[in-house]
């Protein structure tokens, strides 16, 4: 590799997050200008910064293109996913600004962090080569380790911060083994002489096994940040715990940035060790798939029950990279789409539980809803519907595409566990409205208006009730984001 | 003009079901009887244009189902016969609808009740206007439908509700007849349009179909299916049980659905496939026999019944039997014209007896009424009318179609052919004897019923008697108006002298023009041409028999008070038989109800214990275990999550390890 002479052009393709950056430490300083109550001035500043990042992304050039000596890449399947994370991240500022206030943390830090998480999983999407990953996945995981922690006095809070920093320590010590391992095995960290030196191994059957272990140890750590079984402990503490405007932030953005960063890992670098990761990811998936499923029957706590909710999700995303295939990929972002936008519905809704003033979030507070805020129960209704999978709604979709995939790749075993679990996982759903619905309320919940988190809902229903109607738009973005990753496949 | 005349009847449902409590009781009848008599004026107006005018068609209003080969259509098949049927159904429909508004003016649920009616008729339209045989199916099951909804209305009687539940089952024995007559059909034509099946009908004649082993003729299979499916529609001897029982429902739904249309929908359906049973002669032969067996024991039963509703049913199910042995012996326009007559008496004697009813305040039985003639003179003279044209005397509607089909067996000459023949007129006599027992009964002697009921005894409203007044019309005048179109043919020109009628007015009143292409008879099955050449006995015994019928009941129950105890005591068996309804009841609960609920018992206890302690209640028990037995994991100390993932990572890696080294 000769290094590169340093060409201001080459910052082009990196734009967006330049930009970003840029903008979250100006707005840090503009924050520490400001007298308390800056927090309503930076937030909207931070979606005006998501907007622009998210415009420039969409705006740039798809076409694959490497930079930073090799370090960073941005092509069609980065560009898609960074996109759906501004989204994301949009949507978790507007959905808690009103809740920030309410719950009196209104720091002006709290969108400067999510802005630098933005960040951090951009940089994670666009890495092409471990250390670029490394770097990228602890700007976001520091960030989120602050931000669970934001309540310092909050026992709950700094709980759930602490455990979920230190067991994420645990997963980046097992990250930086595996990469070393990689390193020393095949004496490379960037994910093109990688893949290179390990088709060739493939090729002569000389895989060294210390590559592959070196593999699992990289695995083992993003199925930490997607919280996939067995490494999903720290889930629903920290659901609980956080501040449910971070558990939505949480559920929403980071498991897309990881599942990205997941698919970019298997099929750049480990692509000719299929075979090997298949079982892992198969393991991780049914396990996921199993565990989200039965565990949230028992849940009481709403935000708890979420937290297991996106176990299972994450079982069923996996699924479609299981299947190895383009299709399988793009079944697995079009299912992570669908689950970004209803999870950001659904948090939109446990918000707006209060009582009295006070956030409650019990499902059963949620009794009755259907008499005193009967259109948020319907709202409700669509997204569990949704969330369950029955057809119309774009829930189903998100199954129907991975298990196509899934079944097309022959993985029947899989298929069929994973079928069971989302029957078992329905219950909880539709348990959510019964109490709804059957039950009698104690209390009626307040009543309140907020626009920007009723914009944020009311788009979450548009989008899952009409996806019937346009389906092939997003299919077909997906299919193409796919088609970037796994171009020999197609 | 043809959409009118089917959809309006939906129209009127769907207001009245949906907004029923918006618009009230008063909107709903105002509505449904507003659509029903503009289908009526329709189905009138298309009489002239299709028939008259001889230009029928098909109307296509969208494709149902395409899979594959097999392709459904929505469309109305407006020709000679669909028309017949829909005048019949939109007029009587029409006139009871316009009843009911009177009849049921008590009733807190008579939106709903009116409702119900619109969905019948709806659903009789589309079974007449089908133009394949699986939209047939849908107003089939339609109807059936709509007549269990009826006929459990009063849902707080459980009598209702197990006559609906029985009527539902047993019907469900001729829809599955049905059905395998629309697969056989598939399989041997390909199709399950009229058209393409009626065209190569012909072809088909030495076809075989492989049945459980059997090779039988294809035709005569699907013919025999089609007539179990009729048979339970049309309550033919056994699969009838059902329509005495079904006159628990309110009397207005009787005379729609039990006696002028629904129950009519067999002999629809065998007239349709007139294409196809012309090629299937031992097909024909038992649904002569059937038919003549049910017009016989029918009638028999009907001698011995007390229920006013019962005779009449029983009546019904007699003259069921008529049609269907005309068809039997290919006098398919006969079958259509009795349908056509009695769709018009009966409906009269039913909404008769309605009225009688309504005067006794809610009384059906015979024995506790009497006398009551002079204080309801209009139904009297009503009900006399309908008698008249049941029993067949001369120049009521009656005489004609019945004459006509009696004579047509009789010309058939096959030896079935003078079995109904003789079955027929022996049946003719005791309907003319029912008959007049139940007016007997009803309006004279001594009243039996209690003084304050007799107190009560009061004209109906002018809103009930007035459709009884057009179906009077219709009773009187029907059969000798339509006696040429359904009669005549241009092979025997010689025939109209026989009998004067006021019809033959055009060259237009001649079953060949007036039927078109809608039915089809081989020349040399064409009964009813040669009914024309019957000696004069034949066609003066019919007329014999039901004066001998009226006379004798005079006698019995008029002149000599005593002598039907007499009769009784002498004929001690058969009356018994007879008044138990030949026992069908209880063979049918013996040797199917009574092993259906022991099976089902055991299969319910089975079922709670086995199935469901291993399936829903077993799986949702062990699910809540998994569930607490996981949460276990949760305990939130830090150490035990940093433990299992190592445990995760270890064991991955270990998979790793142990598969290297094995392989």
């Amino acid at each position: 590799m000769t290094a590169a002479v340093w060409n201001w052009s080459e910052i082009i393709p990196a734009l967006p997050e330049v930009f970003l950056a840029v903008s979250a430490m100006v707005l840090l300083v503009l924050g520490a200008c400001q007298k308390n109550g800056g927090l309503k001035l930076i937030g909207t500043l931070s979606v005006a910064a998501l907007a622009v990042a998210m415009v420039l992304t969409l705006k740039a050039d798809w076409t694959p293109v490497t930079v930073f000596s090799g370090q960073f890449l941005s092509d069609g399947f980065s560009s898609y996913m960074k996109i759906l994370v501004l989204g994301g991240l949009i949507a978790t500022i507007m959905l808690s600004m009103r809740y920030l206030v309410q719950e009196n943390m209104g720091r002006f830090e709290y969108p400067v962090l999510i802005l630098l998480a933005g960040v951090g999983m951009m940089i994670m999407l666009s890495a092409n080569s471990f250390l670029s990953l490394y770097v990228g996945l602890e700007l976001q995981s520091l960030s989120l380790y602050v931000l669970a922690a934001i309540r310092r006095d909050d026992a709950k809070s700094s709980e759930a911060g602490l455990k979920y920093f230190v067991l994420g320590a645990l997963a980046s010590g097992m990250l930086l083994f595996g990469i070393s391992l990689v390193y020393g095995y095949v004496g490379a960290v960037g994910f093109d002489a990688v893949a290179d030196t390990l088709a060739a191994a493939t090729a002569e059957g000389t895989v060294a096994p210390g590559a592959i272990i070196g593999m699992v140890f990289i695995l083992v750590a993003i199925a930490f940040k997607v919280s996939a079984v067995p490494f999903h402990m720290w889930t629903p503490d920290v659901y609980e715990g956080a501040p449910t405007s971070v558990t939505a932030l949480f559920a929403i953005v980071p498991k897309v940035a990881a599942i990205g960063l997941l698919m970019r890992l298997l099929f750049d670098p480990f692509v000719s060790l299929m075979p090997d990761w298949q079982q892992v990811v198969w393991f991780l998936s049914a396990a996921s798939m199993a565990w989200g499923g039965f565990a949230g029957i028992v849940q009481g706590n709403i935000k708890r029950l979420f937290a297991y909710s996106s176990i299972g999700n994450i079982g069923f995303a996996l699924v479609g990279i299981v299947a190895g295939t383009a299709d399988g990929v793009a079944a697995s972002i079009l299912y992570m789409t669908i689950y970004m936008i209803m999870t950001a519905g659904t948090f939109g809704i446990i918000m707006m539980m209060r009582r009295n003033g006070v956030a409650v979030e019990r499902i059963t507070d949620l009794a009755g809803l259907s008499k005193t805020h009967p259109a948020c129960a319907y709202a409700m209704t669509a997204l569990m519907f949704s969330m369950s999978g029955i057809p119309p709604l774009a829930g189903f979709f998100g199954k129907l595409v991975v298990f196509q995939a899934l079944i097309a790749s022959g993985f029947y075993v899989l298929a069929v566990l994973g079928l069971v679990s989302s029957v078992v996982a329905a219950y909880y759903y539709l348990r959510i409205i019964k109490v709804m619905f059957f039950d009698e309320a104690e209390a009626p919940l307040d009543r309140e208006s907020a626009p920007m988190r009723t914009l944020v809902l009311t788009l979450s229903i548009i989008f899952i009730a009409g996806f019937v109607l346009v389906p092939e738009t997003l299919m077909h973005t997906s299919q193409e984001a796919a088609a970037v990753l796994l171009p020999a496949n197609d | 003009m043809e959409l009118v005349a089917v959809f309006a009847p939906l129209v009127g449902f769907l207001i009245a079901f949906l907004f029923g409590k918006q618009i009230g009781p008063r909107g709903a009848q105002f509505v449904t009887c507003t659509g029903m008599i503009l289908a009526a004026v329709m189905s009138c107006a298309l009489f002239y244009s299709v028939i008259l005018q001889n230009d029928p068609r098909v109307l296509h209003l969208a494709t149902w189902i395409a899979a594959g080969d097999f392709e459904v259509q929505w469309a109305l098949r407006i020709d000679q016969l669909t028309v017949i049927m829909m005048c019949v159904i939109n007029i009587v429909s029409a006139c009871v609808h316009v009843y009911s508004v009177g009849y049921m003016s008590h009733d807190p649920a008579r939106a709903r009740f009116m409702a119900y009616l619109s969905l019948f008729t709806f659903a009789m339209l589309m079974l007449v206007t089908a133009n394949n045989m699986v939209q047939l199916f849908f107003g089939w099951e339609g109807v059936g439908l709509a007549s269990y909804l009826l006929i459990g209305f009063w849902s707080h009687k459980p009598s209702a509700n197990a006559a609906a539940v029985k009527a539902f089952v047993v019907n469900r024995v001729g829809d599955f007849g049905l059905l395998m007559a629309i697969f056989t059909t598939f399989v041997v034509f390909g199709t399950v349009q009229f058209d393409a099946i009626f065209t190569m009908a012909p072809d088909k004649t030495v076809d075989t179909f492989n049945f459980f082993g059997f090779e039988i003729h294809a035709l005569t299979l699907i013919c025999l299916m089609l007539f179990v499916g009729a048979v339970g529609k049309s309550a033919q001897l056994g699969l009838h049980t059902w329509l005495p029982d079904a006159m628990e429902g309110p009397t207005p739904v009787s005379a729609l659905i039990h006696a002028a249309t629904m129950v009519t929908a067999g002999v629809f359906l065998i007239t349709r496939f007139s294409p196809l049973f012309e090629y299937a002669p031992f097909a024909r032969e038992i649904v002569c026999i059937v038919g003549a067996m049910t017009a016989l024991v029918a009638a028999t039963i009907g001698l011995t019944q007390f229920d006013i509703k019962r005779v009449i049913a029983y009546s019904t199910m007699s003259q069921l039997g008529y049609m269907f042995f005309a068809l039997g012996v290919s006098a398919y326009s006969a079958a259509m014209f009795h349908l056509m007559t009695h769709a018009f008496f009966k409906a009269l004697l039913f909404l008769g007896a309605g009225s009688v009813i309504h005067a006794m305040s809610n009384e059906q039985d015979m024995r506790r009424m009497g006398g009551i003639w002079k204080y309801i003179p209009t139904t009297y003279v009503l009900m006399w009318v309908g008698s008249l044209a049941l029993a067949g005397v001369p120049f009521f509607a009656g005489f004609y179609s019945k004459d006509l089909i009696l004579e047509a067996a009789f010309a058939s000459g096959s030896w079935f052919g003078q079995m109904a023949f003789w079955m027929g007129i022996a049946a003719a006599l005791m309907t003319a004897f029912y008959s007049w027992r139940l007016i007997l009964l009803t309006f004279h002697g001594k009243p039996r019923a209690s003084a304050e009921t007799m107190a009560h005894v009061h004209e109906s409203p002018n809103v009930m008697l007035i459709p009884l007044a057009v179906l009077a019309a219709g009773a009187i005048m029907a059969g000798s108006m339509f006696y040429g179109a359904f009669a005549n043919s241009a092979t025997s020109p010689g025939h109209t002298q026989d009998i004067k009628h006021v019809g033959d007015m055009v060259s237009i009143w001649d079953k060949d023009y007036f039927f078109g292409d809608s039915i089809k008879v081989l020349p040399e099955n064409d009964s009813v041409v040669a009914a024309h050449h019957v000696p004069k006995w034949v066609k003066l015994l019919p007329i014999l028999a039901g004066a001998l019928g009226i006379g004798f009941a005079f006698v019995v129950y008029m002149f000599r008070e005593g002598m039907a105890d007499k009769i009784v005591r002498a004929f001690k068996p058969l009356h018994t038989l007879f008044y138990n309804k030949w026992y069908f009841d209880e063979l049918y609960n013996f040797l199917f109800v009574k092993p259906c609920f022991v099976i089902g018992k055991l299969f319910w206890k089975g079922d709670k214990n086995v199935i469901d302690g291993l399936g829903p209640d077993g799986v949702s028990k062990l699910s809540r275990g998994i569930a607490g037995r996981l949460g276990v994991f949760q305990t939130g100390y830090m150490f035990h999550y940093a433990f299992v993932m190592m445990i995760g990572l270890i064991g991955l890696v270990s998979w790793f390890i142990y598969r290297t080294m094995g392989s």
